[in-house]
């Protein structure tokens, strides 16, 4: 038995999947301020009648690291930043509580100007150190060689509830997003953490002893002890969630696109031979661009609550939601009301949707009948535009080798999955536009719940070996170690195959899919001493406990 | 972070790509300039996009070169995303996407000349050369400036554009009596039909920022100045670092930066440069700023002192006398080409072409026409140690119609002698051989 429960805007999802079956769900709205006790009335409703002993695992996708950080009730965090020469940022504008100091590790990750333990003191007898309890520490190229960060923290360990440093939440360059990641993940630590404690604790009350797993941003989940280390991994799961959702509920091979279409917004998601796009570096939230691995999702303001107007006799759909639909008492007409026009939907009061569609008819001069037709159209427009331009952008991306050019690998999708709300209605116009089949996922108001319950770990580590200096690191798996100079691609390959092979047994997990994701090896030169400078990217990429393609999804009314 | 100026970045590093596995033109080169610009988070700035390249014709290649025998057995597929990458970023260029465009591509294309038989100073087919023809079949009219600042003379460039007064070329260079390829004079000023318009600054071993900055302001800036280009072409090495293993300057990233706002370039290709570890990161970096309209004041390279960019007393002098007789020819083009030019029917420039990285050594013969009506009807005779025999003619883009005719009776008539006879017929975008 598996429960499985996704928090959202407005809805939390909470399913029981047990012999492959929907055998419970549940539907709440969701109370912002006090979303344990959402979460944990969910899970009360889920288990009332449930055998607790059966429970193997719970799966929580969350909106609390979220929501502290759109709405801005993180913890304050003081920021130590070691920019070192080359582009300078402003970080004193984009953080509150900035401290830059001198030094610097270069490219090869040689530390070019040692720290100044002068500055460290000096920041330490700042009068507004102690009010401090959650310490962010970044230095560039702090992947390639972490000893600056490291010093730091052992030097300022006593003084903080919390130290978040830059290298322990990605392997991946690019220092802007690193101090970002940092800062974000040092400013949600304890509201995430406390919220988890709780979790804990109404678990151990409620007698249910199955692990826990957070879902994250890139269709997997994290075991608790990662969760509460790198907590900002948490944010933004909701879209993972639905996508792995729409994965369990129908299989998907070639090149696709995956919609959400909800009442706001629509999630735009693509899949390359069946297997879901990354965003390339990381996600943004809040304005801020990080190094948080997420699948590639795309929103924009278009879904049934869209508000539609004419202005200088065009028809506008969107982005913003300004009521209900006309027909469930609100102000202005939507996309929804468009549908009960057309008899699409049977939605509340049809007359008062007429009206408002018959005022937009009349600004255009067209019949009610077409300018409903014209709305629905106009959102499989607006989706189409939207999915070429990413398309563009997806298929234009840096290419490193003369071997892709000349593959010259294109995303094409070939079929289209909906789900959410509007899908069954919109799904013929979405077909129609694109010239495409689309699919209208069956039970697709749980599919976030679902995917929630059956998404598996993920984790991605970056080897960098360099046999001439003769060092190795792993940041994603703290290894930083000294090698001898005939290491090889080959053991490389086999470290990353190992570690992660650890790490899904560490999480419990028996059965994962290990891939090795990039491999590149250069001949180094340097006067008369020469080398190998090796990179390898390997993944446990995001898969499902088990589908549910083939079972009729049952569920308790 | 925003840029001032939109740039479109095409960053094509080839990690596939190498002479051989132990040449400078290897996969390793531009390893750490990738690794730099990720780190500094460039991709994310807006304002600054990076694009893929695409797969350059053949027929682009015709267009220079006359690649013998042929352009599938001389030009690799390699060198055909090069070119793609560059015509890329000229495409951005021109259509808006972007203010200003930079090709980090490899392989490079400088030391390519009109005739191609195989690799010499690591390049076989001249990058932008062949990108800015391509956007020439579109825009036919272009005044453009190429300034090369790599320390190698651009002696491809300089033979591509050696009779074409609407193509200013301006190559600051270690002096070709101390550096590969040995040529790169102050009095190689142009063929007949674009006397003047090849301007060599041969420049002192140990030239440091002061030196290169004052030829840049007391020559470059001034010619471009009288020239009004539409496009400003900077092709890119960045081998006059001061770490650099083959040459022996002393420039810095930070003298790079400045180098590129002041001169303003509308477009930079990547040539040479072979500290890759400790100047190339830097320098890209420098110029993708530079170009941007953004702050590269803060970018130094490890190992930087002052005493690595300074310069002797002597070479400050010998720097101001270069610049002053460079400005005087500048100054003096037409009366000098008057002088040289005036009882000759035909100019004849005979050439001996080393092609270093494949053992090849070339003898050939230009012939200029001199033409009152346009910059006139020119050819090659060529013959290289693997046997071939070449007659090269070429029709250019303004050629008059009796040079047209005279073009394609020419190669119609060619002696049987010649193995391989070709026409660039500019003027029509078409290309012959046999």
């Amino acid at each position: 038995m598996i429960i499985g429960i996704d928090v959202g805007g407005t809805n939390i999802d909470g399913v029981i999947i047990e012999n492959r079956k929907v055998a419970k769900k549940v539907k709440r709205p969701v109370d912002k301020e006090n979303l344990f006790d959402t979460v944990y009335g969910t899970l009360k409703d889920l288990m009332h009648d449930a055998d607790k002993s059966k429970v193997r695992r719970i799966h929580l996708s969350t909106t609390i690291s979220t929501n502290a950080i759109v709405e801005n009730t993180i913890e304050d965090v003081l920021l130590i930043i070691q920019s070192g020469p080359g582009i300078q940022n402003d970080f004193s504008q984009q953080y509150e509580h900035v401290e830059l100091i001198d030094g610097y590790v270069d490219h090869r990750g040689k530390v070019v100007k040692d720290l100044n333990l002068k500055e460290i003191d000096a920041i330490k007898n700042d009068k507004k150190y102690k009010s401090f309890h959650s310490l962010g520490v970044v230095t560039k190229f702090s992947t390639r060689n972490p000893e600056s960060e490291t010093k730091i923290k052992d030097l300022l360990k006593d003084d903080f509830e919390h130290i978040s440093v830059g290298h322990a939440l990605s392997g991946n360059l690019n220092f802007p997003r690193r101090v970002a990641t940092t800062f974000l993940n040092a400013s949600v630590t304890k509201v995430f953490s406390s919220f988890l404690d709780n979790i804990v604790r109404a678990l151990q009350e409620e007698e249910i002893f199955a692990p826990i797993y957070i879902l994250k941003a890139d269709g997997g989940t994290m075991g608790i002890d990662d969760a509460y280390r790198l907590p900002v991994q948490s944010v933004l799961s909701g879209p993972a969630a639905s996508f792995m959702g729409i994965s369990a509920l129908e299989e998907t091979l070639v090149d696709s696109i995956y919609l959400d279409i909800g009442g706001t917004t629509t999630d735009i998601f693509f899949l390359a031979d069946g297997m879901p796009l990354f965003e390339p570096l990381g996600i943004e939230i809040d304005g801020r661009k990080t190094l948080i691995r997420s699948i590639f999702c795309h929103s924009i303001g278009l879904g049934g609550d869209s508000a539609v107007r004419v202005a200088k006799g065009e028809l506008f759909i969107g982005p913003e939601r300004l009521d209900s639909p006309l027909a469930l008492g609100g102000k202005y007409s939507t996309v929804t009301d468009a549908m009960a026009v057309l008899h699409l939907i049977d939605f509340g009061d049809r007359e008062k949707s007429l009206e408002g569609i018959r005022s937009l008819a009349r600004e255009l001069g067209l019949p009610e009948e077409e300018t409903a037709r014209k709305i629905l159209e106009g959102c499989a427009e607006k989706i189409s535009e939207t999915v070429e331009n990413l398309l563009e952008k997806i298929n234009g991306k840096p290419l490193f080798t003369v071997r892709e050019v000349l593959e010259n690998r294109k995303l094409e999708p070939k079929e289209i999955k909906v789900i959410g709300g509007p899908a069954k209605v919109l799904a013929p116009f979405i077909e129609k536009k694109f010239g495409l089949n689309t699919v209208v996922t069956k039970n697709s108001e749980i599919a976030n719940a679902i995917g929630a319950a059956l998404s598996k770990p993920t984790f991605e580590i970056n080897l960098h070996a360099d046999t001439a200096a003769r060092t190795l690191s792993v940041p994603e798996a703290n290894i930083y170690k000294k090698i001898s100079g005939r290491f090889s691609p080959g053991e490389g390959r086999d470290l990353v195959i190992d570690l992660l092979e650890k790490k899904g047994a560490s999480i419990g997990e028996e059965d994962f899919d290990v891939e090795i994701v990039e491999e590149d090896v250069f001949n180094m030169i340097d006067g008369f001493s020469s080398g190998k400078n090796i990179r390898i990217k390997g993944q446990i990429r995001p898969s499902l406990l088990h589908d549910m393609r083939s079972d009729t999804v049952e569920s308790e009314k | 972070m925003k840029a001032k100026n939109k740039l479109g970045l095409v960053f094509f590093p080839a990690f596939d790509w190498a002479i051989t596995p132990t040449h400078p033109e290897r996969e390793e080169r531009l390893l750490y300039t990738k690794d730099q610009l990720f780190e500094e988070g460039v991709e994310d700035i807006d304002g600054i996009d990076l694009y893929s390249p695409e797969i350059a014709d053949a027929k682009d290649i015709e267009r220079v070169h006359f690649a013998v025998p042929d352009v599938a057995s001389r030009i690799t597929e390699s060198h055909l995303v090069s070119i793609g990458g560059t015509i890329k970023a000229f495409d951005l260029y021109f259509s808006g996407k972007a203010d200003k465009a930079f090709a980090l591509v490899r392989p490079p294309g400088h030391h390519a000349h009109r005739v191609v038989y195989g690799d010499r100073g690591f390049c076989i087919a001249n990058v932008e050369a062949v990108a800015l023809e391509h956007m020439r079949t579109k825009y036919k009219d272009l005044r453009v400036a190429i300034v090369d600042t790599d320390c190698h003379h651009g002696d491809g460039t300089e033979d591509i554009y050696y009779n074409d007064a609407n193509t200013l070329f301006i190559s600051l260079h270690q002096d070709g009596r101390t550096l590969y390829p040995g040529t790169g004079d102050i009095g190689e000023m142009g063929g007949p039909g674009g006397y003047g318009y090849n301007v060599n600054i041969p420049l002192p071993p140990g030239t440091g920022d002061q030196g290169f900055l004052y030829a840049l302001e007391n020559v470059v800036l001034p010619i471009l100045e009288d020239f009004k280009p539409d496009l400003i072409i900077n092709s890119a090495g960045q081998d006059n670092h001061y770490s650099d293993p083959l040459t022996n300057m002393n420039f810095s990233a930070q003298g790079y930066a400045i180098l590129n706002e002041r001169l303003n370039p509308d477009i930079a290709v990547l040539e040479g440069g072979y500290s890759i570890e400790g100047a190339l990161p830097y320098v890209n970096l420098g110029i993708i700023l530079a170009m941007a309209g953004m702050d590269y004041s803060q970018i130094t390279e490890p190992d930087y002192s002052p005493a690595k960019v300074s310069q002797s007393k002597e070479v400050t002098r010998y720097v101001e006398q270069i610049s002053e007789i460079v400005m005087e020819n500048w100054r003096n083009k037409e009366a000098l080409a008057e002088a040289k030019f005036r009882h000759m029917d035909v100019f004849e420039l005979p050439k001996r072409i080393y092609y270093d990285t494949d053992g090849i050594m070339e003898h050939q013969t230009q012939y200029f026409k001199i033409c009152k009506k346009c910059s006139g009807l020119n050819h090659i005779t060529s013959r290289s140690d693997g046997g071939y025999r070449v007659k090269a003619i070429t029709v250019p883009r303004d050629a008059c119609s009796d040079c047209l005719d005279e073009g394609h009776r020419m190669y119609k008539n060619a002696e049987a002698s010649f193995t391989n006879v070709y026409l660039q017929d500019r003027v029509n975008d078409k290309y012959y051989r046999r």
